[in-house]
């Protein structure tokens, strides 16, 4: 914003800003539009104030006020939490990321591998399970029925008195309709030992790279496993990830986490203000 | 095949009828229109803005005011110009003269690499090849086992002399793999690198140095299909960090609209070659500009 009149270029630069965070053309506009309307009551050509206003405006859309910590806390042990998403998220290693957190915290931690599908995948999750001092409950062969080993390890859970079971899915795009059922009977197999309850998050992990995308595949899997949270992986990179805006706002359910690296400390507490400036940076 | 655009501007053409030539006004919501599709679809915006500049002085020539029916010559501009970026043929995989013929991967985590690799070596055996795969992730937790059991399942032989999760240097592991692949008659050799993020510099530099020491026949740049406005920050650093020689688009059975493919294609000017389909070893394919053409224009 260095122009101290607002003419059209002024406009459009924030547009920009808006568009290249992956906010989206309708949601960029919109805001902008507001901004404008306030911008003409105020009277205002200050172009300080005009980013204060925007920056104002973008962080009312991200809500500040939304409950973002994992609910682990609950009456009843084990939490159970499922992590979900398209194929290379960054699910399996935001796994190994949740336990590092819950074991600093002194909370005991079952990991349960039910991708049986990908190549390794299940060796990827023991692995992270090492690094941050866990186990995990794995199937015998690949290809086993991943809702069992997601039953066998909750139910593992309840019997060793767990605090969290961590539960990590096979990667799989929203638009195939048989692997959205078997997550949803993932879902449901794992609560059985549960004794009804339902699991305690779904956590829907969303690449921070993916564009305009993210929203269907968060309409989706919230539709076919009603998510508790989201997760906002690679924001160390140059993505900003400005879909979790639109995605949250329609949804109603709150990014919780953001992934920051590779290593098994690269997570963070989704902060609305530093998304917000990370975003009109 | 144009209908759907046609469909997104015919409330734009409705008033029009009639007056035989576009206005200049006219062509400027027509553009408005595609502006608005090209960014839902996630073509970067300064390749949205190249392009409805280029489609725009088209729509404003004699091309257009003398047609029949000036609406659909729009149309039809855009997605020549949209074909002419993705590329009008497609190129094949360039063979050494001399054998092995070397393709390397390279690409952001979680993009495709390392199921590609698979279907690469499956590919090319089908054709005749006697490819091998060369574990140089050595980082992300069990990418070498990922790699071999990949291999396996395509049945070619997986060079992976280090346990990796930490351990090894990928850029002896390449140099290594050449020498092994002459010593065994491997005619192709493919390695799979870690998956990076264009910023870190020192990854990149390392995959510059994998490229050196195996000195490439192709540089496969990996794409997820379902990449936003970061395309073209991560595309140019890829292109400046190992000067990839062709694209592959991953995950094109979901359904993003990709226009990442052509913020790709035409930040870097390089070809995209295959399209990655599935997660099966067979899910892979030429690379067809007119049907993403279509793709990104439906809306
Ligand atoms: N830079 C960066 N890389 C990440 C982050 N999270 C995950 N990754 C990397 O992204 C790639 C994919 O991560 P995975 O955890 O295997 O993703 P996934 O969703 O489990 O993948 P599938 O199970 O194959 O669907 C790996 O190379 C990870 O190291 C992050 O926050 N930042
Ligand atoms: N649906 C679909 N999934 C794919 C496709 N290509 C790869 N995948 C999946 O995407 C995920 C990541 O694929 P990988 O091959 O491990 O990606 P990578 O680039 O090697 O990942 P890193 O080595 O961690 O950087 C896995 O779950 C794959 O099965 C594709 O074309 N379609
Ligand atoms: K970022
Ligand atoms: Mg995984
Ligand atoms: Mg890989």
């Amino acid at each position: 914003l260095s122009q101290d009149t607002l003419d059209e270029a002024t406009w459009e630069e924030i547009e920009d800003t808006l568009l290249l965070a992956d906010i989206g053309a309708g949601p960029s506009a919109e805001l902008v539009d507001r901004l404008r309307e306030r911008v003409r009551v105020l009277g205002t050509r200050d172009p300080g104030t005009v980013q204060a206003l925007l920056r104002e405006e973008l962080l009312a859309l991200v809500d500040p006020q939304m409950d973002r910590a994992l609910n682990v806390d609950g009456e009843q042990k084990p939490a159970v939490i499922l992590v979900v998403g398209v194929n290379g998220a960054g699910k399996t290693t935001t796994v190994g990321k949740i336990a590092r957190v819950l074991v600093a915290e002194h909370r005991s931690v079952l990991l349960g591998a039910a991708d049986t599908f990908r190549a390794a995948a299940a060796e990827q999750l023991a692995t992270w399970g090492s690094r941050v001092g866990v186990e995990t409950e794995r199937a015998e062969q690949e290809g086993a029925d991943p809702a069992s080993v997601a039953y066998r390890a909750v139910e593992r859970g309840v019997q060793e008195g767990t605090d969290v079971v961590l539960v990590d899915t096979a990667g799989r795009l929203q638009n195939k309709v048989g692997l959205m059922d078997q997550l949803g009977k993932v879902k449901r197999v794992a609560e059985k030992p549960l004794g009804g309850r339902p699991v305690d998050e779904v956590l829907l992990v969303l690449d921070a790279t993916t564009g305009q995308n993210g929203m269907q595949q968060a309409r989706v899997f919230a539709e076919a496993v009603n998510i508790s949270g989201i997760v906002l992986t690679k924001l160390d990179g140059t993505a900003k990830g400005g879909i979790v805006v639109a995605v949250q706002r329609e949804l109603g359910v709150p990014v919780k986490l953001v992934g920051l690296g590779e290593g098994a400390d690269d997570l963070a507490p989704f902060d609305p203000e530093e998304f917000v400036d990370a975003l009109l940076r | 095949m144009f209908t759907s655009l046609s469909d997104r501007l015919s409330a734009t053409f409705k008033n029009l009828r009639g007056k035989g030539r576009l206005s200049e006004a006219d062509v400027d919501a027509t553009i408005r229109e595609i502006r608005r599709a090209l960014l839902d679809a996630d073509v970067a915006l300064p390749v949205v803005r190249a392009f409805t500049g280029a489609v725009r002085e088209r729509a404003l020539s004699d091309e257009v005011s003398q047609a029949l029916n000036p609406s659909q010559q729009v149309v039809k501009i855009v997605n020549d110009e949209l074909v002419g970026i993705l590329g009008g043929q497609t190129r094949r995989i360039q063979f050494a003269k001399r054998p092995p013929t070397v393709i390397m991967l390279a690409g952001l985590q979680g993009a495709g690499k390392t199921t590609l690799a698979g279907k690469l070596a499956h590919w090319l055996t089908s054709e005749g090849h006697r490819p091998m795969l060369v574990a140089c992730d050595l980082q992300r937790p069990n990418a070498v086992n990922q790699l071999q059991i990949v291999g396996e399942r395509a049945g070619a032989f997986v060079y992976a002399p280090e346990p990796g999760n930490g351990v090894g240097d990928p850029v002896k592991v390449a140099r290594d793999a050449i020498e092994v692949a002459k010593t065994k008659l491997h005619d192709i050799v493919i390695v799979d690198t870690a998956g990076r993020l264009g910023i870190d510099e020192e990854l990149m530099r390392q995959a510059a140095d994998i490229r050196a020491a195996v000195n490439p026949d192709e540089v496969l740049f990996v794409i997820d299909a379902m990449i936003g406005q970061d395309a073209v920050t991560t595309a140019q650093a890829f292109n400046e960090g190992v000067d990839f020689t062709g694209v592959v688009l991953s995950k094109l059975d979901g359904d993003a609209r990709g226009g990442a493919a052509l913020s790709v294609a035409s930040v870097t000017g390089k070809p995209i070659m295959f399209a990655s389909t599935g997660e099966g070893l067979t899910d892979f394919e030429t690379f067809h500009p007119d049907r993403m053409a279509s793709r990104i224009l439906d809306m």
